[in-house]
């Protein structure tokens, strides 16, 4: 029994990188933004975090830190695309390289090193619940964060006046700057929203997950990111669900490797990736959710006037 | 005297080696509906976007109330209270119609509040719209009842609109007529892209012509008739639609009691359609958009093969089931009404394009002869008078009515036995009107099948031989043109003939 709640806890916590980086891009892509640079936004804002919190001794510093990373490599990766219309995939797995690149180099000092001791966390009351307690409430902080991300960014899109600008610029930026909107201002805004969200995420992972700096730890959890949102077909909710049905999975397998299960352990490693875009999939066949939902503009430049 | 609303002055504006507009002047007085006359490519649209901020003039000054404006974008223009009814439609597929409305207005009013000034307008101008429907079912004729509602939504000043009738019935046109008046008498200034002359004669109070980009004549539309109007903007005499009476032969096309579900659930069901087109003979089907005319379509062409196999038959041979090439190979040709995206494929060259329903320039293993490819491209450009760069020319690059002359010329090239044309000369000015008209006839002369779905009455009293009625998915009894009143189709598009949707509501009691 406790060993099922201690599966849920670790599979909230494995899911909460993922969740947060995914509606980031998400974000983007409302927009009609791909950021292919997301593997590289969460090694250089996991390198930040770490820095961060390990000189500042907060790790609160750490997701400030984060966010401040992602945010400024989005940024620049904006500005390429959106105000000088470089190609979008290129431009994306150029950060994505100069990424691993570079927070392997800033990095270096910081392989081996140790953050002050971890703090438990518990919510008062529910945390001492019978197997929900276990299960649920004695997350870090960062973890139901995550959820009500989500759910704000539902309310946002679907339930707000930006929302359904965002929306309106991802599915046809011509028609959004006809009507007298920003397109650049709004799609850049987007950029960098989920560029910080992509921070969090990585400083998440070196600061509270590991939590430590190894190079290239952040293992193509960009990635599967990328690909939630695709599956999830941008809706924010379902970015949740394929968050955790990822970690659920990745700790299901290290569980049974502990167990001594005779497969191969590579097979293993696998199947959290296998079994993520097989749900997903199955989720959107739909094809009238992806036309609904996809925005139509994604990938394309804009050029306005033209 | 009031300065004017708005003033151009030697306005000049080039693409490349084209000049879109050159030197052109121009002034609306307030509560002033002035027209815009002029064929495809003579620079009307352009001319209005750069009204509208959404392009900017290479040379030349805006003039606002007297005073210089410097309007650099659509928000610019937005500002000074100019609104724009667009002839591609500027919608947001995947939004509501109340979420379209709202983006087009300002921030301070509510979702709810513009679900009900959508209403109001609507009830005020009669104009049928459902705000909670998303705008991708939307037929075309309803996407530009949105675009307007949204224009008087935002209260304007100045109000653009280009073709707006494009897709209207004679009485929805008549409505919006009413609807701009009301408006002008407000003292909103009205600029009204047109090359209806019929149109401008009876709304406008002012009208410049422009041809080649330049302003040719600046007149009083009460003082001209249409022969005059028409002689300034093409620089000679219409030319007329000759026919002779059809000696209509075999039956070629035939629906037997078709029966279909819409793919939509805001789609019209078809119910019963029976139809028969012989050779030889022009058969059209009158009726106000969203009636059944997307779905009837899309089961003639193939793109719908849900139909039971016999419910349509080519030459006798069920085809219900058969998809679009195959129907294409056994002689049945179609012209969609979306010239972008269903008739062709707006990155592609015009050559390219070809490609999509012809396969002459095609050799062994689908190698394509690309000079063969271009001659065949070029031969439609000449023939049916498309102005073009040339086949390499992206289809997009072309106005509608030039991309719609080089659509239609493309599948009348092919000598089909059957074809079915929906909205034949939407958007297309009169010269190239009645040239796409007088082909289609020549067609019919050489024994070809021929089945035009249109909603502009006019069009179908010229064209057909017989007509149908689509109403609610249900079709009407033929009845031969000759015989046929304006009036009488008028009340059949309301469903009332003897056994029609509208009848049957109101012998039960509802209004029809």
């Amino acid at each position: 029994m406790s060993e099922v709640a201690l599966l849920v806890a670790a599979t909230l916590a494995a899911g909460t990188p993922l969740a947060i980086a995914g509606l980031g891009l998400l974000l983007n892509e409302r927009a009609g933004i791909l950021n292919l640079g997301a593997e590289g936004m969460l090694l250089i804002s996991a390198v930040a975090g770490f820095a961060a919190a390990f000189h500042g001794g907060s790790e609160w510093l750490g997701f400030a830190a984060g966010a401040a990373a992602g945010a400024a490599v989005a940024a620049v990766f904006g500005w390429l695309v959106v105000w000088l219309n470089t190609n979008q995939y290129a431009t994306g797995l150029a950060v994505s390289l100069f990424g691993s690149g570079f927070s392997a180099f800033v990095g270096i000092d910081y392989v081996g090193r140790q953050l002050g001791e971890q703090r438990a966390h518990a919510v008062p009351i529910l945390g001492e619940l019978p197997f929900l307690g276990p299960a649920l409430f004695r997350q870090h902080p960062m973890v139901y964060v995550a959820v009500a991300l989500v759910g704000a960014a539902s309310f946002f899109l679907y339930r707000t006046r930006a929302g359904l600008v965002l929306r309106a610029v991802g599915e046809s930026p011509q028609s959004a700057h006809a009507l007298g909107y920003g397109v650049r201002r709004i799609r850049l805004a987007a950029v960098v929203t989920g560029g910080a969200l992509c921070g969090v995420a990585g400083a998440f992972l070196s600061v509270v997950y590991t939590p430590l700096w190894v190079e290239g730890m952040v293992a193509g959890r960009g990635w599967i990111a990328l690909a939630l949102t695709v599956f999830a077909t941008w809706r924010p909710a379902r970015i949740l669900l394929g968050a955790y049905l990822f970690g659920g999975v990745t700790m299901l397998q290290l569980h049974l490797q502990a167990q001594g299960v005779e497969l191969p352990s590579q097979f293993m490693a696998m199947l959290p990736y296998v079994a993520t875009v097989v749900v997903l999939v199955l989720i959107s066949r739909n094809p009238l959710w992806i036309r609904l939902n996809m925005p139509a503009s994604l990938g394309k430049p804009f050029f306005p006037g033209a | 005297m009031t300065a004017p609303r708005l003033e151009l002055r030697h306005v000049t504006k080039r693409y490349g080696d084209v000049v879109a507009n050159d030197d052109v002047a121009l002034a609306v007085a307030p509560g002033e509906i002035h027209a815009i006359l002029g064929e495809n490519g003579a620079g009307k649209s352009t001319l209005m976007k750069i009204v509208y901020g959404a392009v900017a003039p290479d040379a030349g000054e805006l003039l606002w109330d007297g005073a210089p404006a410097d309007i650099r974008s659509p928000h610019d223009a937005r500002a000074l209270g100019i609104a724009m009814v667009f002839q591609h439609f500027s919608l947001f597929d995947s939004l509501t119609v109340a979420e379209n409305v709202w983006l087009g207005l300002s921030r301070t009013v509510s979702l709810r509040e513009v679900v009900e000034g959508i209403r109001g307008k609507a009830a005020e101008y009669g104009l049928d719209l459902d705000p909670h429907r998303p705008v991708h079912v939307l037929s075309v004729g309803e996407r530009q009842r949105v675009e307007i509602v949204r224009a008087l939504l935002a209260n304007p000043r100045l109000l653009i609109l280009d073709e707006p009738t494009a897709v209207l019935t004679p009485q929805a046109a008549d409505k919006l007529f009413e609807t701009l008046r009301k408006l002008a008498a407000t003292g909103c200034s009205i600029l009204y892209i047109s090359h209806k002359l019929h149109e401008i004669v009876a709304l406008c109070h002012q009208c410049t012509v422009l041809r080649g980009g330049r302003v040719v004549a600046s007149c009083d539309p009460a003082r001209e008739s249409t022969a005059s109007l028409s002689r300034l903007m093409i620089g000679a005499e219409p030319p007329r639609l000759e026919r002779r009476p059809a000696s209509a032969g075999a039956i070629a096309l035939s629906t037997r009691e078709l029966t279909l579900e819409s793919h939509d659930r805001f789609g019209v069901a078809l119910e019963d359609v029976s139809l028969d087109v012989r050779a030889g003979e022009i058969v059209g089907i009158a009726g106000v958009s969203g009636n059944g005319q997307q779905e009837l379509l899309a089961a003639l062409s193939g793109e719908d093969p849900r139909a039971d196999a016999g419910a349509i038959q080519l030459f006798g041979q069920p085809i219900g089931r058969v998809g679009a090439a195959a129907r294409r190979k056994r002689g049945l040709h179609f012209v969609p009404e979306e010239r972008l995206g269903r008739g062709a494929v707006p990155a592609l060259s015009l050559a390219n394009n070809m490609l999509l329903t012809r396969k002459e320039a095609l050799r062994a293993f689908g190698w394509i002869d690309r000079a063969a490819l271009r001659d065949q491209a070029s031969g439609v450009l000449r023939r049916y008078w498309v102005k073009a760069a040339g086949p390499s020319a992206a289809a997009r690059s072309l106005s509608g009515g030039n991309l719609q002359k080089y659509i239609v010329g493309r599948e009348l090239d092919a000598v089909p036995k059957v074809l079915v044309v929906a909205q034949p000369t939407w958007g297309v000015d009169v010269g190239a009107a009645s040239q796409i008209r007088a082909e289609l006839v020549a067609l019919r002369d050489a024994g070809c099948a021929v089945l035009v779905v249109s909603e502009e009455l006019e069009e179908l009293f010229a064209l057909a031989d017989r007509l149908h009625v689509i109403a609610k998915g249900r079709l009407s009894p033929s009845i031969p043109t000759a015989e046929a009143t304006v009036e009488q189709i008028g009340e059949w598009m309301s469903g009332l003939w003897a056994g029609g949707p509208g009848q049957a509501a109101a012998l039960a009691g509802g209004s029809p």
